[in-house]
């Protein structure tokens, strides 16, 4: 299968993606590893005027430490190269995750900024971000950086909060305090691997309370977050699971009543694979694994 | 559009530059343009993995990579792994000696991708020769076999057997 004719450009740097952008976002794709875009385009589901590729521009690839502790990953940066990085492999939901994205060779050639910019509304990367309270970094050649809280990045199936003129250069992780625990749980379509339901769920005590005698154990599980892919029609944060569970210990009776309300307010989606009453029973099970992990690997 | 851009390459070691229009697939350049057809083209959709080559050193499904974006890289196809018939890769010997292949057609993807596992992980488990071929299809021999022929190849080159003109 062959992609329908397009314009090609090749950035070198990030200011020449940003006024290549400028020029002609909207009738531009951008192209990165083209994991994503290129099948898509072979079956002519895209039909792009232009590709603006940023596959080389070096200073958009890669882990690094921020100063004020955050982890800031390149969004040119592979899943390969998160598999080897220790400080990502260190986060439990990370290393769940991560193995079984796609596979070896996608995974040498697909980059975390394409599947978040792609938006995927099965993808994994959308639920480990929104579990971890990541941050987008996005920048135009007119009106420069903003960063945008990934809470509010996905606005629906294949759509997301970027301006066309913008491109997503980096992606934040916070460092909280305190101790946490996290895992991701997925159900995989067989042929695909894409999730018919994935989990990613983060607990943690906070330092609220540290320092005054409490043994760490003994505070509860007051940081609770949920996320959910493969099920609506973009990613989603399980905010009435989480508000339930804050402050119970996280025991398996407490984790089991509180996911029977995974979907609520949510249009669960059906398909050849899962109709809505099995995807709907399948995320209750993923969350409830995803929660149990997560609380027994807290620290 | 329609123009055609140059795309400068170092495919098996050879130098070359070939002139593309920008839609056009790295395996079909492979494989037309350069008459290296030991790289197959099979499900087309990024998924069966016999289009498989190394791209600067790393398995990438090539169906599933513009020329244009491989431009000034270095590619590695299945043509590379043996000067002839007579002086097989170790790996390819292994597949041989433990049936790991019966139509071939996977194979080229099969080999590009376990060489790219053994770069990094020379003495591997089931398991991870297993998590490494998930996206390479065998439709004729089930895996047990090419796993027993990965494990035999890494065992081959990990003892140095001596093979002209390749690495791992």
């Amino acid at each position: 299968m062959i992609p329908a004719a397009f314009d090609y450009e090749r950035a070198s740097t990030l200011d020449e993606a940003l006024e290549l952008l400028a020029t002609h976002g909207a009738d531009a794709k951008i192209i990165a590893g083209g994991q994503s875009l290129l099948p898509l385009m072979k079956l002519r589901l895209a039909r792009p005027d232009r590709l603006i590729d940023i596959g080389r521009i070096a200073s958009l690839r890669g882990v690094r430490r921020l100063p004020d502790g955050r982890l800031g990953i390149g969004a040119l940066t592979s899943y390969a190269q998160l598999l080897d990085d220790p400080e990502v492999m260190d986060l439990a939901l990370m290393a769940d995750a991560l193995p079984r994205i796609a596979d070896l060779q996608v995974r040498n050639r697909g980059t975390i900024g394409g599947a978040i910019a792609h938006a995927d509304p099965a993808a994994d990367m959308p639920a480990l971000l929104l579990a971890l309270e990541a941050e987008v970094v996005a920048r135009s050649a007119t009106r420069g950086e903003r960063t945008i809280p990934i809470a509010t990045f996905f606005e629906g199936a294949f759509s997301t909060a970027l301006a066309p003129d913008e491109l997503l250069t980096e992606i934040r992780l916070p460092s909280p305090s305190g101790s946490y625990g996290s895992a991701y749980r997925m159900l995989e379509q067989q042929a695909s691997g894409f999730a018919i339901a994935g989990v990613a769920a983060v607990v943690g005590r906070t330092g609220a309370g540290a320092g005054n005698g409490v043994d760490d154990r003994a505070r509860s599980i007051d940081d609770v977050r949920v996320a959910v892919t493969g099920v609506g029609d973009m990613p989603y944060r399980a905010i009435t699971v989480e508000e339930a569970l804050r402050g119970t210990g996280l025991t398996d009776s407490a984790v089991g009543a509180a996911v029977a309300d995974i979907t609520r307010g949510i249009s669960v989606q059906g398909d050849i694979h899962a109709d809505q009453a099995y995807r709907t029973a399948m995320v209750e099970v993923m969350a409830r694994r995803a929660l149990s992990a997560a609380r027994d690997r807290l620290g | 559009m329609a123009t055609t851009v140059p795309v400068r390459l170092v495919v098996n070691g050879r130098a070359v530059v070939v002139e593309v229009e920008p839609r056009r697939l790295l395996v079909d350049v492979l494989r037309e343009d350069l008459d290296l057809t030991g790289t197959k083209v099979g499900c087309d959709t990024s998924q069966c993995g016999t289009c498989t080559v190394h791209l600067d050193g790393r398995a990438v499904k090539s169906c599933t990579v513009l020329a244009v974006q491989a431009d000034g890289s270095v590619v590695r196809t299945v043509e590379d792994l043996a000067p002839d018939p007579d002086h097989l890769h170790p790996l390819q010997a292994a597949f041989v000696e433990h049936h790991g292949l019966q139509c071939g057609f996977c194979t080229p993807g099969m080999l590009m991708t376990a060489l790219d596992l053994l770069a990094r992980v020379p003495d591997p488990s089931d398991g991870e020769i297993r998590d490494a071929l998930q996206g390479n299809y065998c439709r004729c021999t089930g895996y047990q076999s090419i796993v027993e022929s990965i494990k035999a190849g890494a065992a081959a080159m990990r003892e140095g057997v001596p093979m002209p003109g390749a690495e791992a």
